[in-house]
């Protein structure tokens, strides 16, 4: 699936819940689906800065395309990293790098993209596009 | 929402309704629910009178001070040099001229770590501090001290989240030349036994700056009483406008402190060859402060003192006993800070919930409350935690929103499980 059609899969998920709570608990379930990141790669320096829980992510290439992993200490923001691999993880760099992101206000969760917002979100796909970035540059 | 208490007849009647309905914003939504704001020691709320003393400032009264002739010059000069008594009369400072507006409690630490430092502070000499300080009160003395090859010497706590004294005893030396502690802990609420320990100080003719930040919103300060050689605070921390901070310091210490910023509003004559600067405390103002800050910090002032004192410690420990008894029965949940002395913070965690999910879900339930280590990492360091959920309760909270905290939390946990 194309990075699109994964964001309009995702905003046709949440389209579903009309109340904050079904929307959490979502994001919460999608946690649980997170590809973890191996133990090993839990170093500072994978940890993503901004973030009042830790977040870790790693990445990888294969075949031209790149793979995250990651994991956090918080729930909400371990469903919320969840939710970023779901989309980028498994594309090329270019498909990443073009990746608008503008999903994540259309399923109602703006004040996450805030930047006074701990959880790092903006961080997040700020480093999972450096991540492509790096790759592309390798290539 | 609210319930109605009688404290003392005597003087104004405190009457919660009345006490909300000054505060503007305490009657909006968020997230479509009534808010319920718990993060007053982040900064507390503004009472209608500052804010419409902001506005007529801006509206009728704004010229620049000390600076000219005309009329509204000298008028705004009058107002913000009452301010300034103001000031000196609520902490019941000896001279007004013992108190110099700064932008906060940040700037007045620093500003005293910059020209203490400067004159007084040597290779080998040591600076005491303690482990519950806010960071704002660890990195001014810690830069010193790595500019001068000086040591930062740190009392420890214990686990109720109290300085062991016997610690600060022993750590006070021949070599000590200032100690800057906290009166009131922001992250545990613990109220630091202030007096008792300026006089341990003293008599080792050490001077003591306090950090009084998370003290004047909640108690009277009487900083003769106290002997505080230095007292500093935040407007906005006590219902005043951002931005404005108070440094109170006995004027045998201003005196012997050299410049720190210089410019405009410093001097008395310049020219290239030699200035002449101005007597404290315009000595250390440079350039146009904030003017309508201070204005607004002496009303907040007035406010606070019309409730009155005695009315605001009694409806607060009220409040935080409630909220302590009302905590503690939630299964899993562990207060950080246990002190028996203490303001209205309280800070916990839940067993295996990160602090940053409470802080979600209850900022769903339009509950403002304060996630994370609260510019205090050395403190979640001795208790081995990520941070806390800090919910700081303020005069105009109630018993009822403590019931929606804690029912919010009870929401959160089923969510978070």
């Amino acid at each position: 699936m194309k990075i699109e059609e994964i964001e309009n899969e995702i905003i046709d998920e949440f389209s579903m819940f009309d109340e904050w709570m079904g929307k959490y608990e979502h994001i919460i379930e999608m946690g649980k689906s997170l590809p973890l990141i191996e133990e090993k790669y839990k170093t500072d320096d994978r940890l993503i800065k901004g973030c009042q829980s830790k977040v870790w992510l790693h990445s990888e290439l294969k075949d031209g395309k790149i793979f995250f992993t990651a994991d956090s200490d918080a729930i909400i923001t371990k469903g919320l990293v969840a939710m970023m691999v779901r989309v980028l993880s498994g594309h090329t760099s270019d498909e990443i790098l073009a990746a608008k992101m503008d999903f994540v206000e259309k399923i109602g969760l703006k004040e996450h993209l805030s930047p006074t917002r701990a959880n790092g979100l903006v961080n997040m796909i700020k480093q999972m596009k450096l991540d492509s970035l790096a790759y592309k540059a390798k290539v | 929402m609210t319930s109605t208490k009688v404290i003392s007849e005597e003087k104004i009647a405190f009457d919660i309704n009345n006490i909300r309905n000054d505060f503007p914003i305490l009657s909006r939504k968020v997230n479509g629910k009534p808010l319920i704001y718990l993060d007053s020691g982040a900064t507390a709320q503004k009472p209608k009178q500052v804010i419409d003393a902001i506005e007529k400032y801006y509206s009728e009264q704004n010229a620049n001070i000390h600076r000219a002739v005309h009329r509204l010059s000298q008028d705004i000069t009058t107002i913000y040099e009452n301010a300034r008594t103001t000031v000196q009369k609520h902490i019941n400072a000896k001279h007004v001229h013992e108190i110099i507006f700064t932008h906060g409690t940040t700037e007045s630490i620093n500003l005293v770590a910059t020209t203490f430092g400067k004159k007084f502070v040597n290779a080998g000499d040591e600076i005491l501090i303690t482990e519950m300080e806010h960071h704002s009160n660890i990195l001014p003395w810690q830069q010193l001290c790595e500019e001068k090859n000086a040591v930062l010497k740190v009392v420890p706590i214990n686990s109720e989240g109290e300085l062991i004294m016997d610690e600060f005893k022993k750590l006070l030396s021949a070599k000590t030349k200032i100690v800057a502690i906290t009166h009131t802990s922001n992250t545990l609420g613990t109220i630091n036994p202030i007096k008792e320990i300026i006089s341990l100080a003293h008599a080792n003719n050490i001077p003591v700056l306090v950090d009084g930040a998370q003290s004047i919103p909640h108690t009277k300060v009487n900083v003769q009483e106290l002997d505080a050689d230095f007292y500093c605070f935040s407007g906005h921390k006590v219902f005043g406008p951002t931005g404005v901070g108070v440094l109170y310091g006995k004027e045998e210490w201003l005196r012997k402190l050299p410049n720190y910023q210089v410019g405009g509003g410093t001097i008395k004559t310049v020219s290239f060859a030699k200035t002449e600067y101005a007597d404290i405390p315009l000595r250390f103002e440079a350039g146009t402060p904030n003017i309508e800050g201070g204005i607004g910090l002496a009303v907040a002032l007035d406010y606070i003192n019309n409730i009155g004192f005695e009315n605001i410690s009694a409806y607060e420990h009220e409040l935080l006993e409630y909220a302590t008894e009302k905590l503690s029965v939630v299964e899993g949940l562990k207060i950080i800070g246990t002190s028996k002395n203490k303001a209205s913070v309280i800070s916990f965690v839940i067993d295996k919930i990160h602090p940053y999910d409470i802080g979600v879900i209850l900022d769903q339930l339009g509950i403002a409350v304060r996630t994370g280590h609260h510019c205090t990492q050395p403190i979640m360091d001795k208790f081995g935690i990520p941070g806390t959920v800090r919910a700081s309760l303020a005069f105009y909270n109630t018993k009822d929103e403590i019931d929606e905290l804690v029912k919010g939390i009870t929401k959160a946990k089923q969510m978070l499980r």
